[in-house]
């Protein structure tokens, strides 16, 4: 492994991993807002990739940025009702059953929500129409491509963005006191049901975007919606309640995936035969590494307890 | 209560509620009135559903028959951060509170209630979000010294003593500028003297702000020296309801507390 392999991989690990990053963050808050572990999540990711590009080929005939634009803000606002919509009709109903029930319900609603899409969008690759020219550029003296800069940059300005929301926001305040402590946080005035309505608005959104970030770099595919498995990876790597360790977890699963099993895809033997795919992985193996000696993740609560 | 008493002078009143949870009865029947300024106590052994009554007032949970009034108002099918929003303040009986938090963050968080900018509205209206933000900044302070906490203003509250995390707890109710204030064992693991602060919080409170309370406290002799009327409960129920004195000898009070020891205690005053 030279150093520039290792460079290479960095940078262009980084910038596949803020997108994890954003995917697995949008995971988090709903998570941690109505301890809620969605496993439709990379089905939100999916919905986001197809509708873009469905929408940005719909607006083909207007110049490419302007329908772009068009597609993505069409995209997020489906997204945000999507997230309203389900939260109304499928989680409110749901509210104080069990929560194992209810994990298997956003089961059932990731493969109704795939079932969809592929039904409409077909399982095979599709591509947004030439919206960045595709023109390598060198960042760090590394060639990446110009999509993959761009997708970065916007995934690390909504974690801004979003950080802000948090922090400074009436209910972004309000949605960290609930997740916190719920009932408390009702009894000092806000208001259970439309944090949670925000959650899940919030994880659609978030989902959305990391799936047309990643559609423009990579197509989007059905295979797409394994990408929230990786977030999911990247979120327990983290630590489950921890937002840094959402996006920290993004990024390293990022790089890990880029280093390690390119690495092992391109040089590494078994028996004389090369092998495949391992870049897929190498996630799952690193967090299986990491929760052995760290159950509760790199930045969890750790829960101690008396027996 | 009497009927003679003028519905403007009620503050809260519940009238014939019942709560169950599957078979159990947790409150039958109870009715309860809360005058203005006035320091309601409710007494009775663990079990009687003393916090199930605090938890249909605030909304936690709904009976399944009976109503709520609260400043005239209905409150009887609305959500806990309606009611909140109504002014309706409690602690709890184990310390709620935000432990990564410092004491001025936690007693902040009650005045979310009277929160109104948003982001945006910061950004367009600088001026107005930082004098929103300096008013709630001074009513937060107001508190700190009310309850002696000054020296403790930027500790993590995990990390203050129980007694300490209890004022905060107190503290955070007061922040959202109650109507009613609901405490739920105030005192309960407190020193002798961390009591006596507590005890004259809450006497001041009524005394100078006239803030009307629902108090559930275990302390007998602090029940009997601040109440101005107490309720007692057993499996549920109001077993009596009166000043001090009266339910101090109530027999079934009595009987309530010392269940089926009361011989056994009569032995040993006997002999």
């Amino acid at each position: 492994m030279t150093p520039q392999f290792v460079l290479e991989g960095t940078v262009v690990g980084l910038a596949v991993g803020s997108i994890y990053a954003l995917i697995a963050v949008g995971f988090a808050v709903l998570y941690k807002s109505t301890k809620i572990l969605n496993l439709a999540h990379g089905e939100l990711v999916l919905f986001g990739g197809y509708l873009a590009i469905a929408l940005t080929t719909a607006a083909g005939h207007l110049p490419a940025p302007l329908a772009f634009g068009l597609g993505v803000a069409g995209t997020l606002v489906a997204a945000a009702a999507l997230g309203f919509g389900v939260e109304r009709a499928v989680m409110r109903p749901l509210f104080g059953q069990p929560l194992l029930s209810v994990i298997i319900v956003t089961l059932a609603l990731g493969y109704v929500i795939r079932g969809v899409m592929v039904g409409i969008w077909s399982g095979e690759t599709r591509t947004f129409p030439l919206v960045v020219p595709p023109v390598v550029v060198r960042v760090a003296s590394v060639p990446v491509p110009l999509v993959g800069v761009w997708s970065a940059a916007a995934a690390a300005a909504l974690l801004v963005l979003f950080s802000l929301f948090f922090r400074y926001t009436r209910w972004g305040v309000a949605m960290r006191a609930a997740a916190n402590e719920q009932l408390t946080a009702s009894a000092l005035g806000v208001s259970l049901r439309r944090v949670f309505a925000y959650a899940w608005a919030f994880a659609a959104i978030a989902g959305a975007v990391g799936g047309i970030l990643l559609g423009l770099w990579l197509g989007v595919n059905f295979a797409l919606a394994a990408v929230g498995l990786k977030a999911l990876a990247a979120l327990i790597l983290g630590g489950l309640d921890s937002i840094p360790g959402a996006i920290v977890g993004g990024l390293v699963v990022g790089v890990l995936e880029t280093i390690v099993g390119g690495y092992i895809d391109a040089h590494v033997r078994l028996f004389g035969h090369p092998l495949h795919g391992f870049k897929e992985v190498t996630a799952y193996l690193v967090i299986l590494l990491v929760l052995m000696v760290r159950p509760y993740g790199l930045f969890g609560t750790e829960h101690i307890e008396r027996l | 209560m009497g009927a003679g008493v003028p519905l403007v002078d009620v503050v809260l009143d519940v009238r014939h509620v019942t709560l169950r949870f599957a078979g159990l009865v947790a409150v039958s029947d109870l009715s309860l009135s809360v005058r203005a300024g006035e320091l309601l106590g409710i007494i009775g052994p663990n079990g009687a559903g003393k916090t199930s009554v605090l938890n249909c007032i605030n909304g936690f949970y709904r009976p399944q028959a009976g109503r709520i009034r609260f400043l005239d108002r209905d409150v009887t099918r609305l959500l806990p951060h309606t009611r909140a929003a109504l002014c309706i303040a409690r602690t709890f009986q184990n310390i709620a509170l935000y432990p990564h938090m410092t004491v001025l963050q936690n007693i902040l968080s009650g005045r979310l209630v009277h929160m109104r900018s948003s982001l945006m509205g910061c950004g367009v209206y600088w001026g107005f979000g930082q004098r929103e933000v300096l008013r709630h900044r001074e009513r937060v302070e107001e508190i700190v010294d009310f309850l002696e906490i000054e020296a403790y203003r930027d500790a993590r509250v995990g990390e203050l003593p129980y007694g300490i995390q209890k004022k905060v707890e107190l503290g955070r109710a007061l922040a959202m500028e109650p109507r009613l204030l609901l405490l739920d064992e105030p005192m309960a693991g407190m020193t002798v003297d961390e009591k006596l602060d507590m005890a004259r919080y809450i006497l001041e409170l009524r005394e100078v702000r006239g803030l009307p309370m629902v108090l559930i406290e275990h302390d007998m002799g602090v029940v009997m020296d601040l109440c101005d009327r107490i309720l007692a409960m057993d499996y549920g129920r109001k077993i009596a309801e009166g000043p001090p004195e009266e339910i101090q000898n109530h027999p079934d009070v009595i009987r309530a507390y010392l269940g089926e020891e009361h011989g056994l205690a009569e032995e040993v005053a006997g002999r």
